[in-house]
C-alpha cells in the first residue's frame, strides 16, 4: 500500500512536471496576450524535430539551445506578419488563424521528415538509472525533465514579477495604449512574448521528444490536455499553471492505480438481455479506464463553478 | 473575450425588410433547382456527393445558429450530430425488429429529438459562461462524449458502429429508399424544411435578441433579457438541427460510427462555416459545399492537399474574415448602383497574377514533396501538363520567378482594385440628388 | 440574391464532381481506399507502395488476362463516410476490386456498403479485399459474400498465441493489457477465455484497459504490472500505446516477456532497442523476413532497395493480390460475380514461406501459417534487421495452418 502511494506520488509529480514543461509556453502566451494558441503543440513538434535534426549532425545539447531559438524566431515571424494582421478582426479570427497554422506545420513536417517516427534518442550522458525505489528504476533523464521544468518556472516567475521587462509585459496586456504612450513599443513586446512562448514550447519538444515518440502526428496526439492545464490553473497565473499540472499529473496517476468500479462497490450485475448489456458497460468500467477523461471533467467543473481557475487573476 | 461578438462582417443587410412574396419566391426557386439537380448530374458519384453536401449544409447551418447568430464559438458541436445519428440508427433497428408502422421519412425527427434533448442537457452546463470559457467547456464535453463512445460499446457499437438497412422499414407509396436518388430527395426535402426553419428563426424577435446578445451582452442584459437563457435556447435549437443532420447522415450511409461525434468533425464544421462566412445565412451553405468538394477532390490531385487547405484557410482568415459570402455581399451595393461593371475589370486584372503566383507556389510545394516524401517515384513528374525533372534547376527557377513576380504584381493589383472598389462604393452610397448646387 | 448565389454554387460544384478525369479503359483497375493523409497516412502509404511494386512486377510479365494492372489510390482520411464517397467515385471510374484494410471501423462500413450496393445494383458488383482489419465480426456476425479477409483475425491470432504460451512452462502469470475499445476488448476476452481454460496452468493476474491513444505516461501501468508479479504481458496495443509502454518499461527496469500483435509496426522496433529489451518482445504475424525461404528474401531485398525509407510491408498483401490475380485468370473475367467463386476455397502458397494456405469458403477468411517471432540480435543466417537497429525478428515458433483454425458464426448469404 505504502509502495503504491509512494510510487504513484513520484510518478504523478514527474508527469505533472512534464505537463508544466509543455504548457509553460502556452501559459505565457495565453496569460500575457489572451491568445489561445492552438498552434502551441505544433511549435512543440517543430522543436522536437529541429532538436532531432541538430542532434543528428551536431549533438543533443546544441540542439537544446538552437532549436528553441529557431522556433522562437518562427513564432515572432508568425506574430508579426500573421497574428498582428488578424488581431483587428477579433478573437475568433485569431483563434482560427492559429488553428489553420496547425494544418500547415503538420503537413510541412510530414513532407520533410516523413510520416513515421524518427529515432530521436536520449543523450548517452543521461541514459542511466538515477535511483531505484521499491525495485523500480527512475532514469536520470526524467530527473533532468523535472529540474528543467522547475528551472523554467523559477526563471519565468522572476522575469515576470521582478524585472522591468516583466512589468512592462504585464502592463501591456491590460493597458496597451497607456504603455504605448509611455514610450514602449507595445507591438514589439507582443512579438517578443509570442516568440518566447513558442521557444518554450520548443524546449519542451527537444526534451520530451526522446522520452516520448517524435512523429509527425505528435502535435495532434498531445491533444487539448495543455489547454486544460492552463484553464484550470487560471488566466494570468503562472503559479496556477504549475499547481494545475501537478494536480492533473497526480490525479491521472492515482486514477490509473485504482481498479475500483461500480461492480466492486455494488456487486456484479446479473441477468441477460440488451438493457443489462448496455448497463454493464458502465457498471464494469474501472476508474483506471476513466483516467484519461478526468482532466476534461475537471475542466468542465472548474469552468462552471470557478471560471477564474485555481489562481487566475481575471476571468476570460 | 467579450469582443467575441465583434463578428467580422456582420451583415447589415440582414436588417433590410423584405416582402413576403420575394422571400417565398427565392425559396421556391431553390426547391425547383433541388428537384432537377439529380436529373442533370446523374452519375452515382454526383448523387452521393450531393447527399453528403446536403447533410453537411444542414449541420453547418445549425452551427451558424451558434457562431454567427449568437456569437458562441463551440468546439463540440459534432456531439449532437453524432448522437442524433446513433439514436436514429437505434430507432431504425428497433422499428425493423418490431415492424413499427413508421416510414423512413420521419426518422430524422428522432435525430432531431436526440439533438434537442442533449442540447438541453449540455446547454444547461455550457451556456452559463460565454466567450473563451464557453469554448473550453464545449471542448471538454466533446472529449468526454467521444471517450464515452469508446467505453460504452453496446450503445455505440464499438468499432463497427451501428449499421442499419434503410430499406427495411415501412414503405410509403412504394418508395424503398434503396436507390441513392430517392435518398437524395429525402435529404433535399429535409434540408429545405430545416433551412427554412432556421431562416425563419433569424427573422423572429428571438433571432434578433440572439444577435443583440452577440453584439453587446451587457446592453442586452440592461434591457432586460437574461443572456444565459437566450444562449441556452439558441444552443438547444442548434442541437436540434444538428441532430436532424446526424439522423440524415445515418440514413444516408446506413451506419453510425463514433467518428461522427469526434473532434475532427467538430473542427471541420468550424472551418466550413467560417470559410463560407459567419455573418450571412448563405455563408455556411457555401462553406459546406466548398469544403466538402475540396475534401473529396483535392486528395486526388495531390498528397499534400491539407497544406493547400491550411494555406487557403489562413488566407481567408487574414484577408477575408467575413468569408466568401461576405466578399460577395460587399459587391451588392455596387450591383444595385450599377457600379459593378466598373470594378470587375480590376478584379479580373488582379486574378491573373494571383493565378500565376499560385502556379509558382504550387510547383514549389509539389517539387519539394516529390523530393522529400516520394523519392521512390523518381525525378520525372508532370505539373499542369508540363513534364519536368526535379533535379534540374530550370523548373525551380521558373517556379520562384512565377511566385515572386506574380505575388508582387498581385499585391499591386489588389491595392488598385481596392481603390477602385472604394471609389465605386462612394458613388453607390452617395445620395442621388441631381447636380450639385454651384 | 444571396440564396441564388448559393444555389449557383451548388450547381457549379456538383458540375465539378460530375466531371471525372478520363480513365484509360483497358486496364485492370484496383482501387486502394486507405488513409493517405492525416493520422493513418503512414500505414496507408505502406500499402500503396506495396501495391505499386506488385503492379509493376506483374505488368512487366504481361499483366493479368493481357491487361495492365492499374492501382488507383483513394484517400479516405480514415473516415468511414469519406470512404463511402471514395468507393462511389471508384465504382464510377470502373473499379471493381477495392483493397481496403486500415481501420476496422472503416472496414465494417465498407463491407456493409458493398454488400448492400451489390444486392441493389446487380451487374455492377464490386469485391472488398481486406488486408489489415481483424475485428472478428467482419468474418463472423457481419460476414459478407463479397468480402475477403487476408489478415488472421483476432480469434486466430489469440488461438495461436495462447497455444504457444500454454506450451511454455516458464509462463505462469500473465498480465493482459489492451486498448479500451472494441478491438482491445475482443482480444482481451478471447485471451482471458483461452488462457484460463481447462488444463491450463497459467494464471491471468489482471485484465487492464488503456484509454485509446490518450496516455502519455505509462509509468503507473508499469507499476501495476510490477506489483502483480506477472512474468509475461499479452497486449494488442499498437502505435504510441505500445511504443510508450515499452519505453516506460525500459525506464523502470521491468523485466517481463512481452507477447504482442503489433511490435513490428514502424517505430516500435526502435523503441524496443532503446529500452534495451533484447529477446524479451515477441509478436505474432504471418511471417518475418528472416524465415529461410529464398524467393521471399530476394523479393524483399528488391522492395527495400526501392523504398529504403519505408522498408516495412505486409506479407499478406502479396499473398492477397497473388490470389486475386490467379482467380481472375482462372475465371477469365474481371467480373467479381465470376471470379469470387474461384477465390473462395482457393489454396495458395504463402508469399512469406511458400507453405500452403487456404481461403475458407464459409466465412472468406484466409488461413495461413502463423509465426511467433522475437526481437533481438541476429545470427549469421538472418540477414534482415529492422530500422537500422542491427536487431531483427527471429522465428521463435511456427504454428502450422491446421492449428490456427477457429470456428465461425458466419451465416453467409450467397447469390443464387
Amino acid at each position: 500500500m505504502i509502495e503504491i502511494i509512494f510510487i504513484s506520488t513520484l510518478n504523478g509529480i514527474l508527469f505533472g512536471m512534464l505537463l508544466f514543461l509543455m504548457a509553460s509556453g502556452l501559459t505565457v502566451i495565453f496569460s500575457m496576450m489572451g491568445v489561445l494558441n492552438f498552434a502551441h503543440a505544433s511549435f512543440y513538434m517543430l522543436g522536437a524535430f529541429f532538436g532531432f535534426e541538430i542532434s543528428r549532425h551536431v549533438g543533443f545539447w546544441p540542439g537544446l539551445i538552437i532549436a528553441p531559438l529557431l522556433v522562437g524566431g518562427i513564432g515572432m515571424f508568425v506574430e508579426r506578419y500573421g497574428l498582428r494582421q488578424v488581431h483587428k478582426h477579433g478573437h475568433v479570427a485569431e483563434l482560427l488563424f492559429t488553428f489553420g497554422l496547425t494544418f500547415i506545420i503538420q503537413e510541412v513536417v510530414q513532407m520533410v521528415w516523413g510520416k513515421l517516427a524518427v529515432d530521436y534518442r536520449v543523450p548517452p550522458m543521461l541514459d542511466f538509472p538515477a535511483f531505484t525505489v521499491f525495485s523500480t528504476q527512475y532514469p536520470a533523464y526524467k530527473i533532468f525533465e523535472l529540474l528543467t521544468a522547475i528551472a523554467i518556472f523559477l526563471v519565468l516567475l522572476l522575469v515576470i514579477k521582478r524585472t522591468r521587462v516583466g512589468l512592462v509585459v504585464q502592463a501591456a496586456l491590460s493597458h496597451p495604449e497607456m504603455v504605448g504612450m509611455l514610450g514602449h513599443n507595445v507591438d514589439r513586446v507582443f512579438m517578443l512574448v509570442f516568440g518566447v512562448g513558442a521557444g518554450l514550447a520548443a524546449v519542451a519538444g527537444v526534451i520530451a521528444g526522446p522520452a516520448l515518440v517524435t512523429q509527425a502526428n505528435m502535435a495532434h496526439s498531445l491533444g487539448p490536455i495543455l489547454f486544460v492545464v492552463v484553464v484550470v490553473g487560471g488566466l494570468g497565473s503562472l503559479s496556477g499553471a504549475f499547481i494545475a499540472s501537478l494536480l492533473i499529473g497526480l490525479l491521472q496517476t492515482f486514477a490509473v492505480a485504482s481498479n475500483a468500479s461500480l461492480a466492486d462497490l455494488f456487486g456484479e450485475l446479473t441477468g441477460t438481455g440488451m438493457f443489462i448489456a448496455h448497463v454493464s458497460d458502465i457498471w464494469n468500467v474501472t476508474v483506471a479506464q476513466l483516467s484519461a477523461v478526468m482532466p476534461y471533467l475537471l475542466l468542465v467543473l472548474i469552468l462552471i463553478f470557478r471560471p477564474r481557475g485555481l489562481m487566475g487573476t481575471r476571468e476570460s | 473575450m467579450s469582443d467575441i461578438g465583434r463578428m467580422p462582417g456582420s451583415d447589415p443587410l440582414y436588417a433590410r425588410p423584405r416582402s413576403l412574396v420575394s422571400t417565398l419566391a427565392i425559396w421556391i426557386v431553390i426547391a425547383a433547382i433541388l428537384l432537377i439537380l439529380p436529373q442533370v448530374f446523374n452519375s452515382g458519384l454526383s448523387i452521393t456527393t450531393m447527399c453528403l453536401m446536403g447533410v453537411t449544409i444542414i449541420f453547418a447551418l445549425s452551427y451558424n445558429m451558434l457562431l454567427g447568430q449568437t456569437g458562441l464559438l463551440s468546439f463540440g458541436h459534432a456531439v449532437f450530430f453524432g448522437l442524433g445519428g446513433f439514436l436514429t440508427a437505434h430507432a431504425l433497428n428497433t422499428a425493423r425488429l418490431t415492424h413499427a408502422p413508421l416510414p423512413l421519412e420521419v426518422f430524422p425527427l428522432v435525430g432531431g429529438a436526440a439533438g434537442l434533448v442533449f442540447g438541453i442537457i449540455f446547454g444547461a452546463v455550457s451556456t452559463r459562461r460565454s466567450g473563451t470559457a464557453f469554448a473550453m467547456i464545449t471542448l471538454g464535453i466533446g472529449e468526454l462524449v467521444s471517450s464515452s463512445a469508446l467505453i460504452l460499446r453496446h450503445a455505440f457499437g464499438g468499432e463497427e458502429g451501428i449499421s442499419v438497412d434503410r430499406t427495411q422499414v415501412l414503405h410509403l407509396f412504394g418508395i424503398t429508399f434503396g436507390p441513392q436518388t430517392q435518398v437524395y430527395y429525402l435529404i433535399a426535402g429535409w434540408g429545405l424544411v430545416s433551412a427554412g426553419a432556421m431562416y425563419a428563426l433569424t427573422r423572429t424577435p428571438f433571432g434578433r435578441i440572439c444577435n443583440a446578445v452577440r453584439d453587446n451582452p451587457d446592453r442586452a442584459a440592461f434591457i432586460g433579457y437574461n443572456t444565459t437563457t437566450v444562449r441556452f435556447i439558441a444552443f438547444s435549437l442548434a442541437g436540434l438541427f444538428a441532430g436532424i443532420a446526424g439522423g440524415l447522415a445515418a440514413v444516408n450511409f446506413e451506419i453510425a460510427t463514433s467518428s461522427s461525434l469526434g473532434a475532427t468533425q467538430s473542427g471541420t464544421v468550424v472551418l466550413m462555416t467560417f470559410i463560407g462566412g459567419v455573418g450571412n445565412f448563405a455563408g455556411p451553405i457555401i462553406g459546406a459545399i466548398l469544403v466538402t468538394s475540396m475534401q473529396l477532390t483535392l486528395s486526388d490531385l495531390t498528397s499534400v492537399w491539407q497544406l493547400y487547405f491550411g494555406l487557403f484557410f489562413i488566407a481567408i482568415v487574414m484577408y477575408a474574415p467575413s468569408g466568401i459570402a461576405g466578399m460577395v455581399t460587399r459587391q451588392i451595393p455596387l450591383f444595385r448602383a450599377n457600379q459593378l461593371q466598373k470594378v470587375v475589370p480590376y478584379y479580373l486584372m488582379a486574378l491573373v497574377p494571383g493565378i500565376i503566383a499560385f502556379i509558382g507556389g504550387s510547383m514549389l510545394i509539389e517539387m519539394i514533396n516529390r523530393i522529400a516524401a516520394h523519392a521512390a517515384d523518381g525525378p520525372e513528374m508532370s505539373l499542369y501538363g508540363v513534364a519536368l525533372n526535379v533535379t534540374s534547376p530550370l523548373p525551380w527557377i521558373v517556379a520562384c520567378v512565377l511566385l515572386v513576380g506574380g505575388g508582387w504584381l498581385f499585391r499591386r493589383a489588389v491595392r488598385i482594385s481596392l481603390n477602385a472598389y472604394n471609389e465605386a462604393l462612394a458613388i453607390a452610397q452617395a445620395p442621388s440628388t441631381g447636380r450639385s448646387v454651384s | 440574391m444571396r440564396k441564388l448565389f448559393g444555389i449557383a454554387t451548388v450547381a457549379m460544384l456538383a458540375l465539378g464532381t460530375a466531371i471525372l478525369p478520363a480513365m484509360a479503359a483497358d486496364t485492370l483497375k484496383i482501387g486502394y481506399v486507405d488513409p493517405l493523409s492525416g493520422g493513418g497516412a503512414a500505414a496507408g502509404q505502406i500499402g500503396l507502395n506495396q501495391l505499386k511494386f506488385i503492379a509493376e512486377e506483374i505488368n512487366g510479365k504481361g499483366g493479368v488476362l493481357g491487361k495492365q494492372v492499374e492501382i488507383i489510390p483513394y484517400d479516405n482520411q480514415l473516415d468511414p463516410q469519406v470512404s463511402l464517397v471514395q468507393i462511389q467515385k471508384a465504382i464510377d471510374q470502373g473499379v471493381r476490386i477495392i483493397v481496403q484494410g486500415n481501420g476496422s471501423s472503416v472496414a465494417a462500413t465498407v463491407e456493409s456498403f458493398v454488400d448492400k450496393f451489390n444486392s441493389r445494383n446487380p451487374g455492377k458488383e464490386v469485391v472488398h479485399i481486406n488486408h489489415a482489419a481483424i475485428d472478428p465480426s467482419l468474418t463472423n456476425d457481419n460476414c459478407s459474400y463479397w468480402h475477403f479477409a487476408f489478415d488472421a483475425n483476432v480469434n486466430i491470432k489469440i488461438e495461436a498465441m495462447t497455444n504457444f504460451m500454454k506450451a511454455n512452462a516458464a509462463i505462469k502469470k500473465v498480465y493482459l493489457i489492451n486498448q479500451d475499445y472494441s478491438f482491445g476488448h475482443s482480444v482481451a476476452g478471447a485471451a482471458a477465455e483461452k488462457l484460463s481454460a481447462e488444463g491450463s496452468s497459467i494464471e491471468v493476474v489482471a485484465n487492464e484497459f488503456v484509454p485509446l491513444q490518450k496516455v502519455t505516461d505509462f509509468s503507473p501501468y508499469i507499476a501495476k504490472i510490477k506489483a502483480s508479479g506477472a512474468d509475461s504481458v499479452l497486449t494488442a496495443n499498437w502505435g504510441n500505446d505500445l511504443q510508450l509502454m515499452i519505453k516506460a518499461a525500459g525506464d523502470a527496469g521491468l523485466s517481463v516477456n512481452w507477447y504482442t500483435f503489433y511490435a513490428g509496426l514502424a517505430g516500435t522496433p526502435t523503441a524496443i532497442q532503446q529500452a534495451g529489451m533484447e529477446d524479451n518482445v515477441f509478436q505474432i504475424t504471418e511471417g518475418v523476413n528472416n524465415i529461410d525461404y529464398k524467393p521471399m528474401q530476394e523479393k524483399v531485398k528488391e522492395y527495400i532497395a526501392k523504398y529504403p525509407d519505408s522498408p516495412i510491408y505486409y506479407p499478406r498483401l502479396f499473398t492477397a493480390m497473388g490470389m486475386v490475380f490467379k482467380a481472375v485468370e482462372e475465371a477469365e473475367s474481371e467480373d467479381p460475380v465470376k471470379f469470387v467463386p474461384k477465390l473462395e476455397g482457393m489454396r495458395y502458397a504463402n508469399f512469406i514461406d511458400g507453405k500452403e494456405g487456404f481461403m475458407r469458403p464459409d466465412d472468406h477468411q484466409y488461413f495461413q501459417t502463423m509465426y511467433i517471432s522475437g526481437f533481438g540480435a541476429l545470427g549469421a543466417d538472418q540477414p534482415f534487421d529492422e530500422e537500422g537497429t542491427g536487431w531483427g525478428w527471429k522465428v521463435a515458433a511456427a504454428v502450422p495452418v491446421d492449428d490456427t483454425i477457429v470456428s465461425t458464426t458466419c451465416q453467409m448469404k450467397r447469390p443464387e
